[in-house]
Order: C-alpha cells, then structure tokens, then sequence
C-alpha cells in the first residue's frame, strides 16, 4: 500500500540486455501496444471526465432546456461564497482524522515491524481482514458503539471527558453519536489501514543494527526513535498522511451516518448537488474546488516533506 | 517501582493492541449483533438472542441479489484490472518510450483523487454521452480506480526480478514466449495476485463511485446505504460476520501453504 511513495520514485532502468541485444523489429512497437489499452481506458474515463466537468462548471441552463457553454465563472464564486463552511471542515475533519491515524497507528506498525516477533503474520492479517467486510456495515457498527446509553458515552461521562469535549464543542449535549466527534472518530478508524501499512513497510526497512547502533553511542530509548527511527520512517509517514487525509477529505459517508447536519462536509455537499437537486454546474465548480484544494497542499506537503532533513 | 518500568518498556505493545482493538472493535460488533433480535427496523440496540438470520440469510428482499451483482462486478472488474495493469506494468520496466513521465503521471492521479470527484467527473461524462447507468456503467468505473493499484503491485514486482533469469532462458534456446509463459510470469505471478486481490476488494467495497454511476442497479454496498435510511436486517451482519471469516480462513490456509511449501523446499 506504499503506491504514493513508489510512484514518486525515478522510473527504473530498463534492463540493459534489452539494449546491448541487436534491436529487433517487431519489439519496436511492443510497449506501445501494452501500454495502449490501459491508457485509453483511463485517458476515456478518468481524463476525458475531467475535462467534461471543467465544462460544465462553466454552463448556464436548466436540466429542462439544457446547458450551454456561457463561461460563467461566477459559479465558481457563489459556490465557494456558499458552501465554505463545509470546505473548512472537511479539511479540519481531515487533518484531524489524519493526525489521529498517526497517532493510533505508529505504535501498532512499530510493534508489528519490531517487537511481534512470530505474532508478526497473525497482526498484519488482523489490520487487513476487516476490508473484507464492507466497511458501511463496519462504519454502522459505530452507531451502537457510540450509542447515547452505550457504555462508551458512560463511561466518557462520569470520566468528565464529554465535558471536555462539550467545552471544546467537538460533542455536543451529553452526546457523542451525531457530533463532529463521532465524524473524526470514523474517519479515523476508516483510514487507519492506510496509514498502518505504509508505515509498516518503512519501519521494516530498517537495519535493526542502527538501532543497537544508537543504543552502543548511549542513546535513550527516545533518542533512539526521535533521531534514529522516525526519520528512516519519514517516507511511510508521507505516503501514510496522504492516503489517509485525501480520500478522507471527500468522504462523505462517516459525516452522513455518523454526523447530523451540522457536520456536513463538502462531500456530502457535492454528493447532494449532484444526485438530489441536480445542478450540475455548482456540484462541478465544487468537485473542481476540491480537486485543486487537495492536489495544492499535497504538492506543497510533498515538497516540504521532501526538503526538511529527512535523515 | 517494578510496574512503572514493566509499563514502560511494553508502552509500544501496549498501545499497538489498543490500536488493533480499536480496528477490530466493530468487528466484534458486526458479529455479536448478527445473533440479536431487534425489536424496531434497527438492529443498534441489543435485544435478544437468536439465529433466525443466520438460518435465513437471504431472508430479506434484494439483498443477495445486490450481492450477486457486486460479486459479479467485482470478478470482471478484477480480471479487467489485472489484465490492463499487469500489460502497462511490464511495459513501464521493460521497456524505454516516449512520454513516460505523461504515462506515470496518468496512473498515479488517480489514487491521488478524492473519490467524489472522479465519482461526479465520470457522471458528468455519462451523461453528457446519454449513457444508461447501470451495471456497466458500474464496471468501467470499476476497472478504472482499480488500474493504478494492479500497476503499482505488479511494477513493484517486476522491478525486483533479477534479469539474469531470463537471460538465462533465452540462452537455453527458449523463445520469447515460452521466456515469458516458463519464467516471467510464475516470477511476477505474486504481484499480480496482490494486484488481483487488491482490486477485488476495492471493487466489492466500493461505494462512492458506484452511488454515482450506479442509476437503479443496487449493488450490495448500495443496499446497505440504503439500509441505513430505512431499516437495517440483521442479515447485512450475517453476509459481514460471514466475509470477515472467509477472508481470515483463505489467508491463514494460504500462509500455511506457503510456509509448507517453503519449508519443502529449504
């Protein structure tokens, strides 16, 4: 599941026997051929989509009498004048899912890397299995974790943390279900996967002897992980971010089965643009909002990520 | 104080099986819940026990069809993937062309793409086609995010493959196509299982992408969705306890193979 960081990387040399071998004819052609049916396919439906949706964020008409070209950018405008509450919070939602993804995540991939030992196969199967059931009824499951005289909100109550939580308005009313809390809380767990396995591949990498290493140059525990161990795993934590903060940016289902109305993000605006009240433009110019949104702070993530000390 | 320190050297362990117990936690939900028998259209609330759904899963109306039709998606959206991305993975290390910055970045977009957007850019492109939403609809989509997955998986196998090998074949007088029958594709056979896998899941599991393209064709991710609207059946927690199993099995009976067979072989 390290796609991100995979793909980042410089293309491989292709084999030099290829090359030193006298050229052949028939080969001449042979990636275009094996590239060709793959690439129409996405070129058709994923690039060809896109610029079909630039267009329509920039019609004028009616589902009646039709759409016309008009260049109205001002659609553009009026859709992020109206719905930028829900642009914030999908980011905030996001971001705070992506943090807690980390946070929950990095001791389970180190102690998968590092300490499982011959539990090792067993816990990677453990983080995967639960894709095989569809993660709607994993999510609806949620509901009666968190229902409102479930023991979770009790035992959260009479800890005085829903107070807390109350004060820095992430729940509301002695609740938890139907609060920005139960939102993060799902898209946390939704993403988690995500976020473990990239982190698992890069902790694994790691020479076990840099860790006696530190240990021999009378570095603590701590020491060790701050200035040995996570940095080697930057790379899993870039790759683990991403995959954890895109797609939790546009979901739309933990905030529509978790959340109330208060908690709708730009998701479920999008979704309800295009599926209810059928005004393609304005779900356009928002999908295409989102698009540019997310694509803008991964550039940048990925350029600050790549020039800080890595090492 | 002998606690503090046995606490503090397993605080990693420690909170590592919290985190498993976290992703695990609706699981046990899911299960528990697929024994109880709710009073009202809801099944959030524990009620009694009972084994009426699993003696009837397919005791609720359209369910098992939506399943057939997600299984079905899923197979052919899985052998259309893999087919597709296996060919662009081997050209993309094998070979030297043109454009090939154009062509990774072509792959890689997609699995940087909120959902929703190729979602409504690929509705939009329906539509404006005057396409009929359905079932194919389902599987182009379908075939399309899973792609970049199968791609990744199987270059990242490929990439690891010593040359050498075929070389060696080729100078044993085997031909191309028995190089690549014999030797390349057994070698590169465990990406594109990864590959494969990987896109079954992802197509069994869709449901953003689908609830657009969908039109009246209910997969069984859609019929859940739809469920939470107006009623769950305790069955949605049959065929989920049910595929939770299934999966654990096949993986535990795959990794006993392999640790047979690499045992045989040392």
């Amino acid at each position: 599941m390290s796609t991100l960081t995979e793909t980042e990387a410089p293309p491989p040399l292709s084999p030099t026997t290829e090359e030193t071998k006298p050229p052949r004819r028939r080969g001449r052609f042979t990636p275009y051929w094996l590239l060709l049916p793959g690439l129409l396919w996405l070129v058709v439906f994923f690039a060809l989509p896109m610029i079909y949706q630039a267009s329509t964020s920039v019609q004028q008409g009616s589902l009646e009498g039709g759409y016309k070209v008009t260049w109205h950018f001002a659609t553009y405008w009026d859709a992020f004048g109206q719905y930028w509450p829900q642009f914030l919070r999908s980011v905030l939602y996001a971001a705070a899912a992506t943090v807690g993804c980390l946070l929950l995540g990095y001791p389970l991939a180190y102690l998968i890397a590092f300490r499982a030992g011959r539990w090792r196969n067993l816990i990677m199967i453990l983080v995967i299995a639960p894709f095989f059931t569809s993660f709607l009824i994993r999510t609806l499951a949620w509901k009666t974790i968190l229902a409102d005289n479930g023991p979770v909100v009790h035992t959260l109550h009479s800890l005085h943390i829903l107070d807390l939580t109350n004060w820095l308005g992430w729940t509301a009313g002695d609740r938890v279900l139907a609060t920005p809390l139960a939102v993060v809380c799902g898209l946390t767990y939704n993403f988690l996967p995500f976020m473990i396995l990239p982190l698992y591949t890069s902790l694994e990498r790691i020479d076990g002897r840099l860790h006696e290493a530190a240990g021999d140059l009378y570095a603590k525990p701590w020491t060790t992980f701050r200035k040995v161990t996570f940095p080697l795993s930057m790379p899993g934590v870039v790759s683990g971010t991403l995959l954890t903060f895109i797609p939790a940016a546009g979901d739309y289902v933990n905030s529509e089965l978790l959340g109330s109305t208060d908690t709708r993000m730009i998701g479920n605006v999008i979704q309800t643009q295009f599926l209810r009240i059928l005004d393609y433009p304005t779900a356009a110019a928002l999908s295409f909002i989102l698009m540019a949104a997310i694509l803008a702070m991964v550039t940048i993530y990925i350029r600050r990520a790549g020039t800080e000390d890595l090492v | 104080m002998p606690l503090v320190n046995w606490l503090k050297r397993r605080l990693v362990v420690i909170a590592g099986l919290l985190t498993l117990a976290y992703l695990l936690l609706p699981n046990v939900v899911v299960t528990v819940f697929s024994f109880n028998k709710p009073k009202g259209r809801f099944n959030y609330a524990w009620q009694q026990f009972s084994l009426d759904a699993w003696k009837q899963p397919c005791g609720v109306a359209d369910m098992c069809g939506s399943l057939s039709i997600s299984l079905q998606i899923a197979v052919w959206a899985t052998i259309g993937a893999t087919v597709l991305g296996t060919m662009i993975a081997f050209a993309l290390v094998r070979y030297r062309f043109r454009a090939r910055g154009a062509v990774n970045s072509l792959i890689f977009l997609p699995m940087a793409m909120p959902e929703v957007v190729m979602a409504a850019s690929l509705l939009t492109l329906f539509l404006n086609m005057g396409a009929q939403l359905g079932f194919y609809t389902i599987l182009i989509a379908h075939i399309m995010f899973c792609l970049s997955f199968v791609v990744t998986a199987v270059k990242a196998r490929v990439m690891s493959m010593d040359p050498r090998l075929e070389e060696a074949a080729r100078d044993l007088y085997a031909g191309p196509l028995q190089t690549f029958l014999r030797v390349t594709l057994p070698i590169a056979a465990p990406g594109i299982a990864a590959g494969a896998l990987l896109s079954f899941a992802l197509s069994f599991d869709d449901f953003i992408i689908t609830n657009f393209n969908a039109g009246s064709t209910v997969t069984f991710p859609m019929f859940v969705w739809g469920s939470a609207q107006r009623g769950t059946p305790v069955q949605i927690n049959v065929i989920g306890t049910a595929m939770f199993l299934v999966a654990v099995l096949i993986t535990l009976f795959s990794m006993v193979v392999t640790n047979r067979r690499t045992k045989h072989n040392a």
